[in-house]
């Protein structure tokens, strides 16, 4: 595995690692690891706090329907677009994360709250374009980085982990896989209403700044991170 | 035998450790072909990567249609299409992606020209109705068909109705748009308003 670690324009983001044969095939994919420590008194699973419900609701306002049909036009979601038909996936039958998100704001009115972890992670989102997930950092064993699964493998550590078909793009900690890239997340590698330290990682393709992968993490950590 | 046979016999010289039994440089043989292997894989890696390149042209255009012309032209999605998942893409299968997308784009140009002569000449329907409206009596024109949105309707309508049906006064209205999503006051149960 090609090691890029420890490469990053922001002292509180890492990069994961790639596999040889991703990083010679799709070079300007990176996945930037932040670990976060939740301080707020809500449960990451429970209700948001006002001030995050205020952002969603700014965040409501913004997009009209003008804006949620040429949204597929605009640079990083565009580009995230691209990538997904790189790597076998059709945009319109398969949303990219920022559309599904646009998508649903469309139908129900607005970004429906859906717990702080949640909000958080879509208020990034919507304000960068770039998607972020959250793993519960005590069962992340070693730097994470993104692979094809292997004959057999399942997705997380669990009894009940579903099995993954050969070649999937996943992202890996050292020993198992954790989610599917764009994907689902590995049951039980979820944070819980008792986490309090979370590994976030952003996955930035060709055509998206490393400083929106960035600012996305850093919205993440900061809303979590307060008192 | 080969050129680089004969060249690894004549350069045989046991004195410099060259001692091939039978007169082939094995190791040299091996290099060469690593290296046309690597330069054969390169030359692949560089295939796919100028698929890829095409295919990122191909969904821009594509996306550029659909904008443009929303909500009159989609893009179809096939049935098995939700069931991919992420993989790294060989050759083959970068070819079919680049080919279904190229095909695709091909049906939405051809719709975006009919959906583009569709709307001009519903634009010149429009014009010949506010010239001469009495020409076009009951004349219905969608805005949908004009590429304005999607609801409300020029219609040609009698002015103060049965007058003007008789007196040949006749006007081009546009209906007032999108229906409530509630309905429409009058209809409305009394009780909600509290």
């Amino acid at each position: 595995m090609a090691g890029v670690e420890g490469l990053s324009a922001d002292a509180e983001s890492v990069l994961g690692w790639r596999a040889h044969e991703i990083e010679q095939e799709l070079p300007e994919l990176r996945l930037l690891i932040s670990e976060a420590r939740h301080t707020r008194e809500q449960p990451l699973t429970g209700g948001s706090p006002p001030d995050v419900r205020r952002r969603l609701s700014e965040l409501s306002d913004r997009f009209r329907g003008a804006r949620a049909v040429a949204i597929r036009r605009e640079p990083v979601p565009a580009a995230y677009r691209v990538f997904f038909r790189h790597i076998g996936l059709e945009p319109d039958a398969v949303r990219t994360p920022i559309e599904a998100v646009v998508l649903e704001r469309m139908a129900h009115g607005g970004f429906p709250t859906r717990g702080l972890l949640e909000d958080v992670l879509l208020v990034a989102l919507v304000d960068t374009g770039v998607p972020v997930w959250a793993l519960d950092a005590e069962s992340v064993d070693g730097q994470l980085g993104i692979r094809a699964s292997r004959e057999g493998e399942r997705l997380g550590r669990g009894a009940d982990a579903p099995s993954l078909p050969a070649g999937r793009l996943v992202v890996a900690d050292t020993s198992v896989a954790l989610a599917v890239l764009f994907g689902e997340l590995a049951p039980g590698h979820q944070p819980h209403a008792a986490t309090r330290r979370v590994t976030l990682f952003a996955v930035q393709v060709a055509g998206v700044p490393s400083v929106y992968a960035e600012e996305a993490l850093w919205a993440c950590r900061t809303a979590l991170e307060q008192p | 035998m080969s050129s680089r046979e004969q060249s690894v016999i004549e350069r045989e010289d046991p004195a410099h450790g060259l001692t091939v039994s039978w007169g082939y440089d094995l190791a040299a043989a091996q290099r060469t072909d690593a290296i046309a292997l690597e330069s054969g894989q390169g030359a692949e890696r560089a295939a796919r990567a100028s698929l890829r390149a095409q295919i990122a042209r191909l969904e821009r255009e594509q996306s550029a249609i659909v904008a443009e012309h929303f909500p009159h032209i989609s893009v179809p999605v096939r049935a098995s299409a939700a069931e991919c998942g992420p993989s790294l893409l060989d050759m083959g299968e970068l070819e079919r992606a680049r080919d279904r997308l190229a095909h695709e784009l091909q049906e939405l140009r051809i719709d975006a020209v009919r959906r583009v002569e569709h709307e001009r000449r519903a634009r010149e329907q429009l014009q010949r109705m506010k010239l001469e409206p009495g020409r076009y009596k009951f004349a219905r024109l969608p805005v949908r068909d004009l590429g304005q949105g999607v609801c409300g309707v020029w219609e040609v309508r009698p002015r103060l109705g049965l007058i003007g049906m008789l007196a040949g006064w006749w006007e081009l209205k546009l209906s007032s748009g999108c229906p409530l999503s509630r309905g429409s006051r009058s209809t409305r149960d009394p009780g909600s308003r509290q």
